[in-house]
């Protein structure tokens, strides 16, 4: 489909000897929220480190099948472009501790050695910082340390500093989980701003945030991706009825 | 069992126990219109008010329920009928209330030949029956016998159409007969809303088992 931005075929996933994740097919629209959950355990990080390339850092981590990012096989590109193009955002808000929010911004660019004007630089992060919903509360204290946010306003640092690369895909593994309700609000609020220019694909444990956020859902289950429906249609009416158990608590 | 599990099995017994009281005050109503006794009729009209606690009550455990435990799937859709039986169910404690107060008010006894002529008694059995059969597809979750209600209630709207027919000959018998005869044709008519409201219990329950929405659909689309 003309429309697809990432699509994984027979993906798996493995530490070892051990399959994490089985033969997933999926296929992803581009300004999707998706959202991707299932218990502990089941593969969905694993999926989701799967797509930039990620996985493949830990030792001993392998993998097989495609992930196509628009038509492309992520594992035929060189990894940097892939996380180049594909941002990640984590379960714990983790700016860098000794950059500065500007400099956290554009850590990016000064990372991987793009040489960008200072003129350049403002207008990154004042647009990353905006789409972030965090301009407004940081534009006088940009050359202050990122850790000194609040824990909700380092996460949205995050994410700023993830869009600053522009990318075409922003991954989040459990974003929120560490983040009070206030916090989570903001950045399940900031999702929905981002979707009109990004897709977003959201690992979470919080099934009421998976109903809140997201466009379509995907239910993993022992390393199988079990069900991928609409959101509406898994959380009133589930095709399967390990996702039934599961959404409704009945999960032995 | 999960707590959301509990509290949606304690719901469940409510919601039977408000049938049970609701099936009572139905019948009750009917011996007191066949019997034409009064003071049957005032025990209905005072027991309205149990009908009435109910439905707060399952009101306010419903809305406790989505508040706290936030349910989805077949929880959610259980609730939501819940919710919706819980409605219809105190109608038809109104309409049980009603009845009894057409005998209260009535200065003529009703007449057991006029009931059987006017088809009242006929309709009250089955409209009985039909909310017996609800309870039960509800209690064993029975969308077969839920479904079978729908030609049912057919019945009930016969005899509510011919209704003005059987009244004027019984009528044209005996001008005498004109009080009586209206009360019974008011019984007809409120009949007639309790196999409504059953189909509407019907629709709920086939709802909440099999996720499938048969509201506003002509009878024969809805098996």
């Amino acid at each position: 489909m003309e429309n697809t931005i990432v699509k994984a075929e027979n993906y798996n996933g493995y530490f070892g000897d051990n399959h994490v994740v089985k033969d997933v097919n999926i296929s992803i629209n581009k300004n999707e929220v998706i959202a991707v959950m299932g218990p502990s355990g089941c593969g969905k990080t694993t999926f989701l480190r799967g797509i930039n390339r990620m996985h493949e850092l830990i030792p001993g981590a392998t993998s097989k099948g495609k992930i196509l990012l628009d038509g492309e096989n992520v594992y035929d590109m060189n990894a940097i472009y892939v996380r180049y193009k594909i941002g990640m955002v984590f379960q714990r808000p983790n700016p860098f501790p000794n950059l500065s929010i500007y400099e956290n911004v554009v850590a990016g660019y000064m990372l991987n050695g793009l040489k960008v004007s200072k003129a350049d630089k403002d207008v990154i992060v004042e647009r990353s910082l905006t789409s972030a919903a965090l301009w407004k509360e940081v534009k006088d204290s940009l050359h202050k340390k990122g850790t000194f946010l609040s824990g909700g306003q380092q996460q949205r640092l995050c994410i700023a500093r993830a869009i600053a690369m522009q990318p075409e895909l922003i991954l989040f593994d459990e974003p929120t989980s560490a983040l009070d309700p206030i916090s989570t609000s903001s950045v399940e609020a900031l999702f929905h701003e981002l979707k009109a220019n990004y897709t977003l694909i959201i690992v979470t444990h919080n099934m009421q945030q998976a109903a809140r956020v997201s466009d379509r859902t995907a239910f993993f289950y022992m390393g199988e991706l079990v069900e991928f429906d609409d959101t509406k249609q898994m959380f009133t009416n589930p095709a399967d009825q390990r996702t039934q158990n599961y959404i409704t608590g009945r999960f032995s | 069992m999960t707590q959301l599990e509990t509290e949606i099995s304690a719901l469940k017994s409510e919601l039977i126990s408000m049938w049970i009281l609701v099936q009572s005050q139905f019948n009750k109503a009917k011996e007191a219109m066949v019997q034409f006794d009064k003071d049957l009729a005032r025990e209905v009209l005072v027991k309205e008010k149990r009908v009435n606690s109910f439905e707060l009550k399952i009101d306010r455990d419903c809305e406790n329920i989505l508040a706290l435990h936030c349910p989805v799937a077949i929880d959610l859709r259980f609730l939501l009928a819940a919710l919706k039986i819980n409605t219809n169910l105190e109608r038809i404690g109104d309409i049980a209330a009603g009845i009894a107060m057409y005998v209260i008010e009535s200065p003529v006894n009703f007449d057991l030949k006029a009931l059987e002529k006017s088809q009242v008694l006929r309709m009250y059995e089955e409209a009985v029956n039909i909310l017996m059969d609800t309870r039960t597809a509800f209690e064993k979750e029975d969308t077969i016998l839920a479904r079978s209600i729908f030609k049912r209630d057919d019945v009930l709207d016969k005899i509510n159409i011919e209704a003005p027919e059987y009244i004027a000959a019984i009528i044209r018998e005996d001008i005498e007969n004109i009080n009586e005869s209206l009360y019974i044709l008011s019984i007809i008519r409120k009949l007639e809303r309790v196999g409504d409201q059953s189909m509407n219990i019907a629709e709920e329950i086939i709802f909440y088992v099999e996720a499938k929405i048969l509201k506003h659909q002509e009878s024969l689309n809805k098996e």
